[in-house]
């Protein structure tokens, strides 16, 4: 017999401007059951799963939970009808406790009293229940990712949700630490709760989900039984086509351009610092670093760009001792390109045109000014306009605000402000997170052609198959700690997975 | 209701809403008058007598809109940057003193001595400036409170002045300096017209600040930090030294004000200088959206409603204030239709 | 220092510190609620003139001194109403519009009065608040004249700072307008109104801040006169950081400020104040609140989402 149908989307469709978020999309969901929601960057499946809890209200179509049909555009209707959502970006306030966070707007807002005392009992035994060990008097600051994750199922947990969506749940994760997330979904699935996974991970969809629904361009494309399918299958249908992924030819390393001997970092809120990382960027070599989110990439990225002096260990430029003091400055005139993990908050001014935007790091430097004095905007308008031509960044024109560009064509700005400048090392701190296929290969491309023109190319990428893909030489880094160098082939997938996990060889400290 | 961002608003959009914010606030100084049991037509008829109706009037709008254009340039300078002097009112102190202390000593060296009480005004306004900054960019102090909490220990260190070390000896008791020398006054812009070149040299010094901001790199640098402080600084322009030279300069113009009202207007200085100046060089810069040419503008409106509220006040009995409600209204219609230019409202 | 001494030891130097704090613990109350939702309320100043002329005012007209209060604490709402509604649907600059809000609270409330009473040359008084002595406990030597002899305001004020520190620590009312202070998006995805929470915070805020004007004219000086707030709203911003946005810490803070307010007076009279001008001593308060805003700056916790306006639905 079927296990009944808990929820239903009908036809929903959202729209952003010209761009079709989603495009009348259906999907049921079993009580028992986990749905993957699969898709590349884009394709829709966050919008989705915001419309399914009232945080954006969908142009067309309707929800039905439970039987009941949704009202859109509210949260505690979502909550109150039993589902509950864990954000790829964690909702959490850090300043308050596990248990403050949990139990926030769980109660009328004008009861005498929060109730702690029982919240806490509650928690604890749900923590038992599905394996989520974590201190409910803990300050949520203090916690770490995974734990954090931990609170954030609670909190749906602690509601009664009968339905948990998770959006994007292992990409901060270790692969040990998605396992024991996948146990805990597991026990959710033993006892009839449902589960939708939103991922672009295929071989966790593989192994955790009874359906898959597979979401392109805003459009849903099939829904298969994970059981009659296969990766390469989905893989094809969420890109469309057969994945091409070229092969690289390997680069001819020459000297050591940049060094860092025994780098330490201190920590930073809620991410690591470097602890004696060691590191050499060859010229022709793209030098790959792997690791989950927030265990030092950050420092490591600042470290190269100049924002972060080492607190302890030597910085050295193609052999002699990093210029003092250490600013991004400084990094610049030492020929070092810098491509920001953030091109939106760090990259680029959002109110300033491209013009402007193509100057901000030659900004004193002929023949953008006079004397480092006067601006002569005709020349910088002019170097943006090669720059648009060159890498073929769509906009109107130099004098249009940056802000109203893709995300592609904004990075192919900043690809071509770096590259321009011929620099020597190169750093591209997750150059295509969020792009479109084109633009993805486009900017990939271009790094490996800096690399044969003999530059030394820093990949930092939180997605493995990337890193992979591209480096001729990669680290894996765990909670500060660098990896000796892996040569391309060096390892395997599984051993990566555990030095990522903090196992294995690791730089003493 | 939540807001979403038009890309690319329309002309309509753009001047629409302001034309809009000026009629509301049109629309609430009449409410007021006929509250205040006068016509309202008339009573807004009487300002703009007041201001512009008569070749004294004029003069009087002109010489009151000058420390304007000076405390507007220079909250404008600062805001760019993101840079909240809430203490131009201070700066402007700091700058009058500096003129009477050097205005006051005997050199006998005229040509000298007024570009120096200028320079030295500049100066201490700029200092002024400079410790609120540092403490925000060494401890992360918050530069509202302290700017705005300066101005109250700058008005009392003013008042200790005047009733002490600077006291004029022949002012038969009242708490004022000592008047700088005749000659050290500042010339009139037209032989026997009362419009001194305090005037002259505010508007030269909005051309300045307008081109500093347009093409100099500092202006550049300036406008990154003020529009993206991170993003700035990761690509090497040092936040921190940019933000103490606007600081430099901001409070060089708002002393520059101080500097004009003493060398040009009174000659001495009382604690009553400033009615309140470095306040309204806020809404002045508000109302010109920062633009240091309109700041020119927008300080000749202001001065013409408190001018015309004036002579208003005496012909129709509606009290003074209404010049600040109708300003202080002005000025959040003002960011109300600046938000509305470039965010549509979406209901649900 | 024998004269510093002898006002430490004197009841009545204390019972002074209590009655100048009390107006200052209402409005920093009021910011600091404002504050812990997230919202930076520089109309404090202003609003404080409008309560201190509102209260009065009702009370001038024949309301009963209660009365007042309740006219004060609605006008201040008035006032919160229309700077919640520019800075938290619309997000506008929480700087500009504060400001804004002061320069209009406090020019309407001269225009007010001007038109009221258009030819007076000395403010006309009311029957102000009398002090209350507090059965048993005023009798008490020393504490009893210090802090038990005061008016119903003054307790009124030490009351509100325990209220508010039970709401926002212990109840889910606090503990939401905490969240939307912190991270409006969790608040959010818990179902809770940011919008809401942050304007009535904004609104009840600024109607404490209004009380505390009103404590002015109600319970001090017992007229209203211009300049009479005179950049008391600006120390009270001051001690919400002081206070390290924390009710019973900021009440210590207005305490201990108004000990050095109460204190400079007195000093005035003694051989000090011969010697040293008196501006100096006026000058203190404001000086103290810079120090400690220096102070404090690296030590507080600030609200996360302090001046951080929340759009949902933004992406």
């Amino acid at each position: 017999m079927p296990s009944p149908e808990v929820l239903r989307l009908d036809r929903i469709t959202k729209r952003f401007g010209a761009l079709v978020a989603n495009d009348a999309i259906s999907l049921s969901l079993a009580a028992g059951e986990v749905v993957a929601l699969l898709g590349e960057n884009g394709a829709g499946k966050t919008t989705l799963m915001n419309i399914l809890f009232g945080q954006y209200v969908a142009d067309e179509g309707m929800i039905t939970a439970f039987g009941q049909p949704l009202p859109p555009g509210n949260p505690r209707a979502a909550l109150a009808a039993g589902i509950g959502m864990v954000h790829q970006h964690f909702t959490l306030a850090d300043h308050l406790s596990v248990l403050e966070n949990i139990v926030l707007g769980t109660r009328p807002l004008l009861s005498l009293s929060l109730g702690l005392g029982a919240a806490r009992d509650k928690i604890r035994a749900l923590s038992q229940d599905f394996g989520l060990a974590v201190d409910p008097d803990a300050r949520v600051g203090q916690l770490g990712v995974g734990q954090r994750q931990r609170v954030e199922i609670l909190k749906a947990l602690y509601r009664d949700a009968r339905v948990l969506i998770l959006d994007e749940p292992t990409a901060v994760l270790t692969p040990q630490e998605a396992d024991a997330l996948f146990a805990t979904l597991r026990r959710m699935v033993a006892r009839g709760l449902s589960v939708i996974f939103i991922s672009h991970k295929l071989h966790e969809v593989m192994a955790i989900a009874n359906r898959c629904v597979v979401l392109r361009h805003g459009k849903l494309v099939g829904t298969v039984e994970t059981a009659g399918t296969n990766p390469a299958d989905l893989a094809a249908m969420m890109v469309g086509a057969e994945v091409q992924r070229p092969a690289i030819a390997p680069g001819q390393p020459g000297p050591a351009l940049l060094r860092l001997r025994a780098v330490r970092t201190p920590d930073a809120e809620g991410a690591a610092g470097l602890k004696a990382a060691s590191l050499a960027l060859h010229a022709g070599q793209i030098t790959g670093i792997a690791g989950v989110s927030g265990n030092g990439q950050a420092a490591l990225s600042d470290v190269v760009s100049g924002l972060l002096a080492p607190r302890a260990g030597q910085l050295e430029i193609a052999g002699t001792p990093a210029p003092q003091p250490w600013t991004p400055a400084a990094a610049l005139a030492c020929g070092i390109g810098r491509i920001p993990e953030d091109r939106h908050k760090a990259g680029t001014i959002a109110d300033f045109t491209l013009a402007e935007n193509t100057v901000l790091e030659t900004r004193r430097m002929a023949p953008f000014s006079t004397r480092g004095f006067w601006m002569n905007w005709g020349a910088a308008r002019a170097h943006a306009q090669a720059i648009i031509a060159k890498y073929d960044v769509r906009c109107p024109g130099p004098e249009t605000p940056i802000r109203l560009l893709s995300g592609g064509n904004m990075q192919k700005l900043i690809l071509g402000r770096v590259l321009e400048g011929a620099p020597r090392v190169v750093l591209a701190n997750q150059p295509v997170r969020g792009l479109d296929i084109g633009a993805i290969t486009y900017v990939h491309s271009q790094l490996i052609a800096a690399r044969d023109r003999g530059a030394a190319v820093l990949l930092i990428s939180e997605d493995l198959d990337e890193v992979l893909q591209l480096s001729d030489v990669l680290h894996v880094i765990s909670e500060g700690r660098l990896s000796p160098p892996i040569p391309r082939g060096g390892a395997s997938v599984a051993e990566l997975g555990l030095m990522m996990a903090g196992e294995g060889v690791f730089d003493a400290a | 209701m939540r807001l979403e961002a038009i890309p690319n608003p329309s002309h309509l959009r753009r001047y629409g809403f302001p034309a809009l914010a000026i009629a509301a606030t049109v629309l609430v100084a009449s409410v007021l008058s006929w509250v205040a049991g006068a016509e309202p037509f008339a009573t807004l008829g009487l300002i703009v007598k007041g201001a512009t109706g008569s070749r004294l009037a004029i003069l009087e709008t002109l010489n009151r809109a000058t420390p304007l254009i000076f405390t507007g340039l220079a909250v404008a300078v600062a805001f760019r940057a993101k840079l909240w002097n809430i203490g131009a009112e201070a700066q402007l102190y700091a700058g009058a003193v500096m003129t009477v202390v050097i205005g006051t000593s005997a050199w006998g060296v005229v040509w000298l001595q007024l570009p120096l009480m200028a320079l030295g005004a500049v100066a201490a306004g700029a200092l002024v400036l400079l410790g609120p900054v540092l403490l925000k960019t060494r401890f992360g102090v918050d530069e509202v409170v302290t700017t705005l909490l300066f101005n109250f220990v700058m008005l009392l260190f003013v008042s200790w002045l005047v009733e002490g070390p600077l006291k004029d000896p022949m002012g038969m008791g009242w708490p004022k300096s000592t008047p700088i020398d005749r000659d050290l006054r500042l010339p009139r812009m037209v032989e026997g017209l009362r419009l001194h070149w305090g005037f002259g040299l505010a508007l030269i010094a909005a051309v300045l600040v307008w081109l500093m901001q347009a093409r100099t790199v500092l202006g550049y640098e300036i406008r990154a930090v003020g529009q993206n402080a991170r993003a700035a600084r990761f690509a090497g322009i040092p936040v921190n030294s940019v933000l103490v030279k606007t600081a430099l300069l901001s409070g060089g113009l708002a002393a520059l004000a101080g500097f004009s009202e003493v060398a040009g207007l009174k000659g001495h200085l009382t604690r009553d200088l400033s009615p309140g100046f470095g306040y309204t060089g806020i809404i002045v810069a508000m109302l010109a959206l920062l633009h240091p040419l309109g700041v020119v503008v927008a300080a000749l409106f202001v001065a013409g409603i408190f001018v015309g509220a004036d002579s208003m006040s005496r012909a129709a009995g509606v009290p003074t204030y209404l010049a600040d409600i109708l300003l202080a209204v002005a000025l959040l219609f003002m960011v109300l239709a600046l938000g509305l230019s470039r965010y549509r409202v979406v209901w649900k | 220092m024998m004269a510093l001494w002898e006002i430490l030891i004197s009841a009545s130097f204390w019972a002074a510190a209590i009655r100048i704090a009390s107006p200052l613990i209402f409005a920093t109350l009021g910011e600091l609620i404002c504050e812990r939702a997230g919202v930076l309320n520089l109309g404090i100043e202003g609003i404080m003139v409008m309560g201190a002329f509102t209260g009065w005012f009702a009370v001038y007209l024949g309301l009963p001194l209660w009365g007042g209060v309740a006219v004060a604490f609605a006008s201040g709402m008035l006032f919160g109403l229309l700077h919640a509604t520019l800075t938290v649907p619309f997000g506008l600059s929480q700087h500009v519009v504060g400001l804004g809000i002061t320069l209009l609270a406090t020019a309407t409330a001269y225009f007010a009065y001007r038109l009221a009473l258009p030819q007076v040359t000395s403010p006309p008084r009311i029957d102000p608040f009398q002090p209350l002595p507090v059965p048993i406990l005023s009798d008490i030597p020393f504490f009893g004249p210090a802090l038990f002899t005061q008016t119903a305001l003054t307790y009124a004020a030490f009351g509100l700072a325990l209220v508010v520190g039970l709401v926002l620590y212990r109840t889910p009312l606090g503990l939401a307008v905490r969240a939307v202070g912190e991270n409006p998006a969790a608040a959010a995805a818990q179902g809770l109104s940011v919008t809401g929470l942050r304007m009535g915070a904004v609104i009840i805020g600024s109607g404490f801040m209004a009380v505390g004007g009103a404590f002015l004219t109600l319970s001090a000086f017992s007229s209203f006169f211009f300049d009479m707030v005179n950049g008391r709203g600006w120390i009270c911003i001051a001690l919400v950081v002081f206070g390290a946005w924390r009710p019973g810490k900021a009440v210590l803070g207005a305490v201990l400020f108004a000990a050095f307010d109460a204190g400079q007076v007195r000093l005035q009279q003694t051989e000090l104040g011969a010697v040293l001008p008196y501006q100096l001593f006026l000058a203190l308060p404001f000086i103290l609140s810079i120090v400690a805003l220096v102070i404090m700056s690296r030590r507080a916790e600030v609200p996360a989402a302090l001046m951080v306006p929340y759009n949902k639905g933004e992406r």
